[in-house]
């Protein structure tokens, strides 16, 4: 069965029906009697509402209720929660307002949720939700994260005076500070980091419905982890009991972390079911997208390394201002501090590291983990920290690297992590090689010729996957545990469901867990069926990001797969009457030792559901077990992007020439999913370094509400990636793979702008790097002042 | 209302429309037919790019009245499980598809620009053709490289058919 386990590129078993156009996604489903919800948004970014007149809506030909934040309240529908407690380093807990899932008496950022208006039709529904009249008193917003927390700045919230939830450090300052004291070179550099929009393709949709006769209800919803939703919409919304509430989240086209949180559409919906006794549909349209869906980043740093003489790393230190929106996202206290400063280490044996993180409200939409969700921020801050130290002090950036990388393993780092596996040394050898670094000069001098300008820049990221240790992440105030599930049901004739607490959202999660149970029990990945997303048939599960599903999740589903080899070696042992410790389990075969006895692993299953041959009292029938694995520590895949340039200096226009990856993930399950991975992640970060930010003007109106404003990278946008691997195995996890789906993200923004200030010669560009910024760039650049 | 009629992948439809139905809605809702999807509301991305009469549109800007009479294609009327389209099965051998969203309206505009360009295209080409849909999973890398298989199987599919 290796053809189809553990390492093969096997076709994806989902494709079928994609291909064929016979995915289901939320939008795709239709409840009888569904109604359409359509929600009446806030155009202003902070105001006070005065007054909120429904009559006009109410009587529109097909309208069957309009809600305002009134009725959630008469209904003591709980507030969405924020699900991490981060505490600030005088030891108060964070600062938060209330979240409301349709604003009480205040708007604070534009597209939030003022009433929704419930119809036959869509259309009905638009066109109702145009007469609901809505008397705002408008405020002054508070709109830049720099800024925000200076005196006389709006107050986005009372409970959070100067607009700063919490106040947050890690690191040992004192140690720092002397580090600095007696440092040869001080890098130091300020950053932005910009602020993204997720825009899976599938916006987001939910369907709540209600059953009467049951008194259960249900919600189809494009969610990453269903069973986070039930619980907090259960436990802290107030919407039903867990028993009484199914989530069902089907198909669902993309997430990048967009679709991890429970929002107030979603929330309405659920709520809303009852109430008017029919089915609720809502679907974003991509505007709502923009304004509603939880946005990425948006740090503003200053950060600083400290270098012997010989260039060997002292210390480093960072101040980041992360701009969390208007309120706080499920998992959005977590991102700027615990996702981010244990990062900070890189690559790099680094004795001493401090950072300090203000998270603070803006009224702007709230922003939460997108792709790489910290640790894209911090390896922005090191990596241009490196670069630029090494441009400084006349090194050369992939010597500098592998002069200070850790070898030794593991190894701890002054920010709470311990890395478990690594080889960087092999990443950047293999990388250098495949990117031509050598010729590189030969290349730019035929750019020059051409009058261009050529640039190369480096990114060694590392990233804190497998998300998540539960004792761990509770001591550092997460209110969950991220241990994940897995149930394996072998049916009678062989053939074998595996139920899973991840969600695939495009990461192939059908073919790769299947491979892995190929290779435990030797049936082909066609006789094995992935069963997730639905709250009824997968008991719990903590759903998929942070690169979870294979480090967690595949770990689960392998100390199932053991359980039903114990198992099945007992049922086998009766059977063939020998001893059980005599039953040998291989490529799907029970054998006797030291006899010709043999059974194939589906005349097992078949006679553990017969029980003719085993004595109840000794054996259960059946063969089904299930496992909860809780991981020992984070995964820590690593690798090597090279990025190389070419500029056209009378346009500005930045165009990728070639683009050299290498990832250390350990052991792969299917390269080919792999490598999609990668490109996609890619992609992603060179959208964030050359294209995509989200803008604000002053008085906190998006400037960028749709895809005409908002630049996505479109193929032309980027080249075809040359991607390779080395193969460090995780010795934290049976598996030994370490997770890839953030690994492009984490890693190109940094490359990318290395690769155009090295074309420039000097360091002021930020991202977006567009042709516009890129071209007042060159006409800084040190050549261009001498003229 | 007014009354629409079309072929939609070989069959004759006929249905009352509010007129400012959309064709995208009136595939989606009216018909069932939804692997075209919707993933912007300007036009912008390209998932619900159809065929109207040998040609590739865009059918959430196009108005169902609009199409009175045509013969309309999509990802449904491409071909079968049984008897995958050329480009279908590019799109499956190269893994040109993650959460499969886009994947319905990157087929058709893939199969458009080989009915435009040829059955040669390059991968310049195929990536400025693509300016009108957007993919976030893939990077793109596959998808490019599918088009071009799917190319080259359209060309083996139109020999076999001479």
């Amino acid at each position: 069965m290796t053809d189809q386990g553990i390492g093969a590129s096997v076709k994806r078993k989902e494709d079928l029906r994609f291909i064929t156009g016979k995915g289901q996604y939320v939008d795709d489903i239709n409840r009888q009697g569904q109604t359409y919800a359509v929600f009446v948004r806030s155009p202003h970014a902070h105001a006070n509402i005065k007054s909120i007149a429904t009559k006009d809506a109410l009587s529109s030909p097909g309208v069957l209720a309009v809600f305002t934040g009134e009725d959630i309240a008469a209904d003591k529908v709980g507030g969405l929660i924020c699900g991490w407690m981060i505490h600030s380093k005088d030891g108060s807990p964070m600062k938060a307002g209330p979240h409301p899932a349709l604003a009480q008496g205040k708007v604070r950022y534009v597209g939030d949720h003022v009433a929704v208006v419930i119809a036959e039709t869509l259309a009905q529904a638009k066109d109702a939700a145009e007469k609901v009249e809505v008397d705002y008193d408008v405020l002054p917003a508070a709109v830049d994260p720099a800024k925000t927390q200076a005196a006389g700045q709006p107050q986005v919230h009372a409970e959070a005076p100067n607009n700063t939830v919490y106040q947050w450090h890690l690191g040992d300052k004192e140690a720092v500070d002397a580090a600095f004291a007696k440092a040869a070179h001080v890098t130091k550099i300020d950053l932005v980091n910009n602020r993204l929009v997720p825009n899976a393709m599938e916006p987001r949709a939910a369907i709540g419905d209600y059953d009467a006769g049951l008194d259960t209800f249900t919600l189809w919803t494009t969610s990453q982890n269903p069973h986070v939703a039930r619980l907090v919409l259960s436990a802290f919304i107030g919407i039903a009991p867990e028993n009484k509430l199914r989530v069902i989240a089907p198909d669902v086209g993309g997430g990048f972390g967009s679709k991890i949180f429970i929002y107030a559409e979603e929330t309405v919906c659920i709520w809303a079911a009852k109430k008017v006794g029919r089915p609720v549909k809502w679907t974003a349209e991509r505007s709502e997208s923009f304004y509603a869906d939880a946005h990425g980043r948006d740090h503003v740093t200053t950060a600083e390394l400290a270098l012997d003489a010989n260039g060997r790393m002292l210390a480093l230190r960072a101040a980041t201002k992360a701009n969390l929106g208007a309120y706080l996202s499920t998992f959005a206290s977590s991102v700027p501090t615990y996702l981010y400063a244990p990062l900070l280490s890189g690559q790099y044996n680094i004795p001493a590291i401090y950072c300090e993180v203000d998270g603070v409200y803006t009224n702007t939409t709230p922003v939460d983990a997108y792709r790489g969700a910290g640790r894209p921020e911090a390896t922005f801050v090191v990596e241009r920290l490196v670069e630029v130290a090494a441009r400084e002090t006349g090194r050369d950036p992939a010597e500098l690297r592998r002069a200070n990388f850790i070898t030794q393993f593991p190894h701890e780092t002054p920010v709470i992590m311990t890395y478990d596996a690594g080889n960087y040394a092999a990443c950047l050898d293999k990388a250098l090689e495949m990117a031509d670094y050598k010729g590189f000069g030969q290349r730019k001098a035929a750019s020059a010729a051409k009058g261009k300008l050529r640039g190369i820049g480096f990114s060694a990221y590392i990233e804190a996957c497998g998300i998540a240790p539960s004792r761990a992440v509770g001591s550092l105030g997460a209110g969950v545990g991220l241990w994940e599930s897995a149930e394996i049901r072998v049916n009678p004739v062989g053939t074998v469901e595996v139920l899973t607490g991840s969600h695939s959202h495009g990461q192939g999660h059908e073919t790769t867990m299947a491979q892995i149970v190929s290779s435990k029990l030797g049936v082909p990945i066609d006789s094995v069926s992935i069963v997730h997303g639905d709250t009824d048939k997968v008991q719990m599960g903590m759903g998929t990001y942070g690169s979870r599903s294979g480090a967690v999740g595949g770990s689960a589903i392998v100390k199932a797969a053991e359980k039903v080899i114990a198992k099945g070696k007992r049922v086998a042992a009766a059977c063939m009457e020998v001893e059980e410790d005599q039953v040998d389990f291989d490529n799907g075969e029970f054998s006797a030792r030291g006899t010709n006895k043999k059974m194939t692993f589906g005349e097992v299953a078949l006679q553990a559901y017969v029980a003719h041959k085993f004595d109840p009292e000794k054996i259960e029938p059946g063969l089904k077990e299930g496992s909860f694995y809780d991981p020992k520590n984070f995964t820590f895949p690593s690798g090597v992007h090279i990025a190389e340039v070419e500029i056209d200096m009378a346009t500005g226009v930045t165009r990728v020439d070639r683009w050299t990856a290498v990832d250390d993930f350990g052991v792969l399950i299917n390269p080919m999913i792999v490598e999609g991975q990668v490109h996609g992640g890619i992609a992603q970060g060179v959208g964030q370094a050359l294209l995509e930010g989200a803008r604000y003007d002053e008085s906190g109106q998006l400037v960028t509400a749709s895809f005409m404003d908002y630049s996505m990278p479109r193929a032309s946008d980027v080249p075809s990636f040359n991607v390779a691997m080395t193969n460090t195995p995780c010795p934290s996890n049976p598996l030994g793979v370490k997770g890839c789906g953030e690994a492009g993200a984490i890693a190109a923004p940094a490359a990318m702008i290395n690769a155009i200030t090295n074309a420039l010669g000097h360091e002021d560009v930020a991202m977006p790097a567009t042709p516009q910024s890129v071209w007042r760039a060159i006409q800084k650049m040190p050549a261009k002042a001498a003229e | 209302m007014t009354t629409v009629t079309m072929t939609v992948n070989g069959r004759s439809v006929t249905a009352d429309v509010d007129p400012r139905t959309l064709l995208v809605d009136f595939l989606r809702s009216n018909l069932r037919l939804t692997g075209t999807h919707v993933g912007c509301d300007t036009s912008q991305c390209g998932a619900c790019v159809v065929h109207v009469d040998g040609r590739a549109i865009k059918s959430c800007t196009a108005l169902a009245a609009s199409c009175e009479g045509a013969q309309v294609t999509t990802i449904e009327g491409i071909g079968t499980a049984a008897k995958l389209h050329p480009m279908q099965e590019a799109f499956r051998e190269h893994h040109a598809l993650q959460c499969g969203f886009c994947t319905p309206g990157m087929i058709m505009a893939g199969i458009d620009i080989v009915n435009r360009k040829g059955t040669s295209v390059d991968e310049a080409t195929i990536r400025e053709e693509l300016e009108g849909n957007m993919c976030r999973c893939t990077g793109y890398h596959n998808i490019v490289k599918a088009i071009e298989t799917g190319a080259a199987g359209m060309a083996g599919a139109k020999q076999a058919a001479e």
